[in-house]
């Protein structure tokens, strides 16, 4: 018997450290060769780390959340034949003083669904009365909870994977809620607060502007009613719209360093767009969005969109955006404050579509309307500039014929 | 007036009323309680404490005087005798340090104790007259804990040669026949005590058997003991008024027949307090003679909770304690309500009963199906050491699960297995958990055990 130590893979070009995101293992645990043991996740990506051998988990490094450095010691299993660690080097490289004292990293507790039903009228739930007594504290009715004991015992770690579920709170009516619950910042998540935080330190000017949407919406509709494929939304519209303005305005296609004194123009749009994702914002990245046709930005801002959401999304579908787009669909109010996807120096909120009376000289006609709420960098892009490029937007999206001209 | 104000004000000073006022005490409640006698109500002054003094006296005496009538296990003895009043005096002094005790606990808990009958104004403001003259008491939450009292017969007021269970427990001197109208647990614990003491004991009761909120298998070896100890027994018999002659008439099944008997005990039942000291007034939602409760003792009226003899059955010590322990938690602002799954209850006949959780016909009514497992003390090593092998624990389990459901025991001192039973049933035990835990040997708690054990058909010693 020996014991195979595995280190943090460099998993990305540049990359100096990963956070575990979850552990796939916990100790005693046997895996096979290419089972995956951990995901730890980079700027934005997610990887599985399989398994190069077969044996028995017997240390891990941390809890999810945790940093490790690329090359740090992430877990060590116990293999047939010799390791490749030498036996009395465990000690030497050992990161953990008392490695068996440590209580292994937790496995994510189960989540017992909350019964189907409640048990049948007058059936009492069985648990013995320090269950009821924190039941009866934390607002939960016991008749919602499944016992894992014999005849649906309720236990306290029944109890506490119930709560930990988000368990349904008992009586009807208000009651006083002392809880308190810290929940760690970990993962995507705390990505999401760094670059937040990033973002909060660059003057932001907004601009929100209405665009009357029905010319686009007609378009639109005619396009997809003798559709070819993938159905045509708005944002791949939008997306056109703001590829062809950028070409007109190539500095809001960039990306502003400070520390290095420069801002960096691209050719290329890589454009990002915000998905709501499970786990929470992401923005994958339609890249090249200058070569793609109005269907193929429609077909791939969709499967880009599912990736994201699925998890499945490549490290690279998940970087290098030039200009972002964001877009609440019909939740997108009347006009945001878009925080930029740093470093890139504009950002493009789109709002609620609306059927608006518009004034048109003699008479109020319903109108689809729809607001454009623009954020920039206002370090590098002055007001005047802002301005235009969104009057350029919107006469884009007004006239859509201008976004397929030649020229 | 003088006047008064607190938090929590609780009328009555029995077991619910002064746990009650401790616990809301200890959670830092500003708590009244009111009592015009010493505090621990019937429990303590002419209940559960004097009556089991009583008992254990007569059964002290009735050993002696058995091994002087018939030795046995070697021993042989002379002539015991008893001053009642001696005895009387013995258990008045338990009782006074008890309820001084009580004083002495409420006094540490911060809680005040005014002597003095109560009188509610309305639900937050009581009157008491107290020895220096009436107190007004303003309270922001009221805790009715007025108890109950034994049942008087029309036919049979109390007075004179008719006694109560209060008075029963006073005598100074032996009667030498009594009859107990009321086959009930308090009549048949004190006409066995008098039974063994030596007096010429009669019990007639109404319902065709003894102890009838009993199953028959339970009540069986009571009334064995009750043959052996020459005490006559009346069922489906029921007692008029005094003959011109004094004996106590009694209409029975097939005929009527006239008992002569110095004293007349009455225990047919108790009445709780539900409309004295202006209770009545607060036009409270009754439950027949009860006030009526939900599972957090509250009564139809906001702020005023009740608890106790006076909410209705099991009238029992215990039950009234938890409750006053759940309404002072609730008085202090934690979330509590009543799910006990048993109330164990005890009978300190001779045998003793024990019943905890749902009996065997309880249970199918309920349409649960059931098992039972019943191991006599008779197969009892124990038992047979302390010569008493009457009796058994009998376990009542679901059939499909094993759930226990409850606990039952007739047998000498099982009394002190109650603890145990109500256990299991609270923590939800199986019979496999009965089984699976290791009982102490040679002691009645094995019964447990091998009930269990029988349960699932896998007894070892039967």
């Amino acid at each position: 018997m020996g014991v195979h130590s595995i280190r943090m893979p460099d998993i990305g070009e540049g990359i100096a450290e990963a956070e575990i995101a979850e552990w796939l293992v916990s100790p005693g645990q046997m895996v096979r060769e290419d089972e995956p043991l951990a995901a730890v996740m980079t700027d934005k990506a997610t990887v599985e780390i399989p398994s190069p051998v077969a044996g028995k988990v017997l240390w891990l490094a941390g809890e999810p959340g945790d940093i490790l450095a690329v090359g740090a010691e992430l877990i060590r299993l116990e293999v047939e034949g010799d390791g490749n660690l030498a036996p009395g080097a465990a000690e030497e490289t050992e990161p953990e003083p008392q490695p068996q004292a440590r209580p292994p990293a937790a496995p994510p507790p189960p989540r017992p669904a909350p019964a189907a039903a409640l048990r049948p009228e007058g059936e009492r739930p069985v648990a013995p009365p320090s269950v009821r007594r924190r039941a009866r504290e934390a607002g939960v009715d016991l008749r919602q909870v499944r016992g894992s004991g014999p005849f649906g015992r309720i236990t306290q770690d029944d109890l506490s994977a119930f709560i930990a579920s988000g368990g349904v709170a008992a009586a009807p009516g208000p009651r006083p809620d002392t809880s308190v619950e810290e929940i760690r910042v970990i993962g995507l998540r705390r990505k999401i607060s760094e670059n937040m935080a990033r973002a909060a330190t660059i003057p932001h000017i907004t601009i929100v502007e209405e665009v009357d949407a029905s010319a686009v919406e007609d378009l639109r509709a005619r396009m997809n009613a003798d559709s070819r494929g993938e159905k045509l939304t708005p944002l791949a519209f939008i997306a056109r719209a703001l590829v062809r303005a950028l070409r007109e305005q190539p500095m809001l296609n960039a990306h502003h360093l400070p520390d290095d004194g420069l801002v960096r123009r691209f050719g290329a749009v890589h454009l990002g767009i915000a998905t709501q994702t499970p786990g929470g914002l992401m923005v994958p990245v339609l890249r090249h969005a200058e070569a793609l046709t109005l269907r193929e930005t429609a077909a791939e801002i969709a499967r880009l969109a599912q990736a994201a959401r699925d998890g499945g999304a490549r490290r690279e579908e998940l970087t290098g955006s030039t200009v972002t787009i964001t877009s609440l669909g019909p939740l997108g109010a009347i006009a945001t404050t878009p925080i930029l996807n740093a470093p890139e120096v504009a950002i493009v909120g789109v709002n609620r579509m609306a059927v608006r009376p518009h004034w048109n000289g003699s008479a109020f006609e319903p109108r689809r309307m729809m607001n454009l709420s623009c954020s920039f960098d206002h370090r590098v892009i002055d007001g005047w500039d802002a301005a235009v490029f969104v009057q350029r937007l919107r006469q884009l999206l007004e006239t859509p014929a201008l976004i397929f001209m030649e020229g | 007036m003088r006047e008064m104000s607190c938090r929590l004000l609780v009328i009555g000073a029995g077991p619910g009323g002064y746990v009650c006022a401790i616990r809301a005490g200890q959670l830092g409640v500003d708590t009244i309680v009111v009592d015009p006698e010493p505090p621990g109500g019937t429990c303590l002054n002419v209940g559960c404490i004097p009556s089991k003094a009583l008992i254990h006296a007569a059964d002290e005496f009735h050993r002696i005087a058995r091994l002087a009538a018939a030795p046995a296990m070697g021993i042989a003895a002379t002539g015991a005798t008893i001053d009642l009043a001696a005895t009387t005096a013995w258990k008045d002094g338990i009782v006074s340090k008890l309820t001084g005790g009580v004083a002495g606990l409420l006094r540490k808990a911060g809680a005040r104790l005014v002597a003095g009958e109560a009188r509610l104004r309305d639900g937050k403001t009581a009157v008491v007259s107290t020895p220096e003259g009436p107190v007004m008491i303003h309270a922001e939450l009221l805790v009715i804990a007025t108890g109950s009292e034994p049942v008087e017969l029309p036919s049979l007021p109390f007075g004179g040669r008719v006694i109560s269970s209060n008075d029963a427990l006073a005598l100074t001197g032996l009667p030498e026949s009594l009859a107990v109208v009321g086959g009930g647990y308090i009549g048949l614990e004190l006409g066995t005590a008098f039974a063994k003491l030596g007096s010429r004991v009669t019990v007639i009761e109404a319902a065709p058997r003894i102890l009838p909120q009993y199953d028959a298998e339970l009540t069986r070896p009571v009334m064995q003991r009750l043959a052996a100890l020459g005490v006559r027994v009346l069922t489906g018999a029921r007692a008029g008024g005094m003959s011109a002659t004094g004996a106590l008439r009694v209409a029975l099944a097939d005929g009527a027949e006239d008992i002569v008997a110095e004293k007349v005990l009455v225990t047919v039942g108790r009445r709780p307090r539900g409309a004295g000291a202006g209770i009545a007034e607060l036009r409270l939602e009754m439950d027949g003679p009860f006030l009526k409760i939900d599972d957090r003792c509250r009564t139809s009226m906001r702020g005023v909770h009740a608890i106790g003899d006076v909410t209705g059955e099991p009238m029992l010590a215990h039950r009234a304690m938890a409750q006053g322990a759940m309404v002072a938690e609730i008085a202090a602002g934690k979330p509590r309500a009543w799910d006990h799954r048993a109330i164990p209850a005890v009978c300190f006949t001779d045998p003793e009963i024990v019943s905890a959780g749902l009996s065997p016909e309880e249970a199918q009514r309920q349409g649960v199906e059931v098992v039972t497992g019943l191991f006599p003390f008779s197969a009892s090593g124990r038992a047979m050491t302390s010569g008493r092998e009457d009796g058994f624990v009998r376990v009542t389990a679901r059939k499909d699960s094993g759930e226990v459901l409850g606990i039952h025991a007739v047998g000498a001192g099982v009394s002190e297995l109650a603890a145990g039973f109500a256990l299991a049933l609270e923590m939800g035990a199986g019979l496999e958990d009965v089984a699976g835990t290791i009982h102490a040997h040679p002691t009645r708690g094995e019964a447990l055990h091998e009930a269990g054990l029988r349960a699932m058909g896998r007894a070892l010693h039967i």
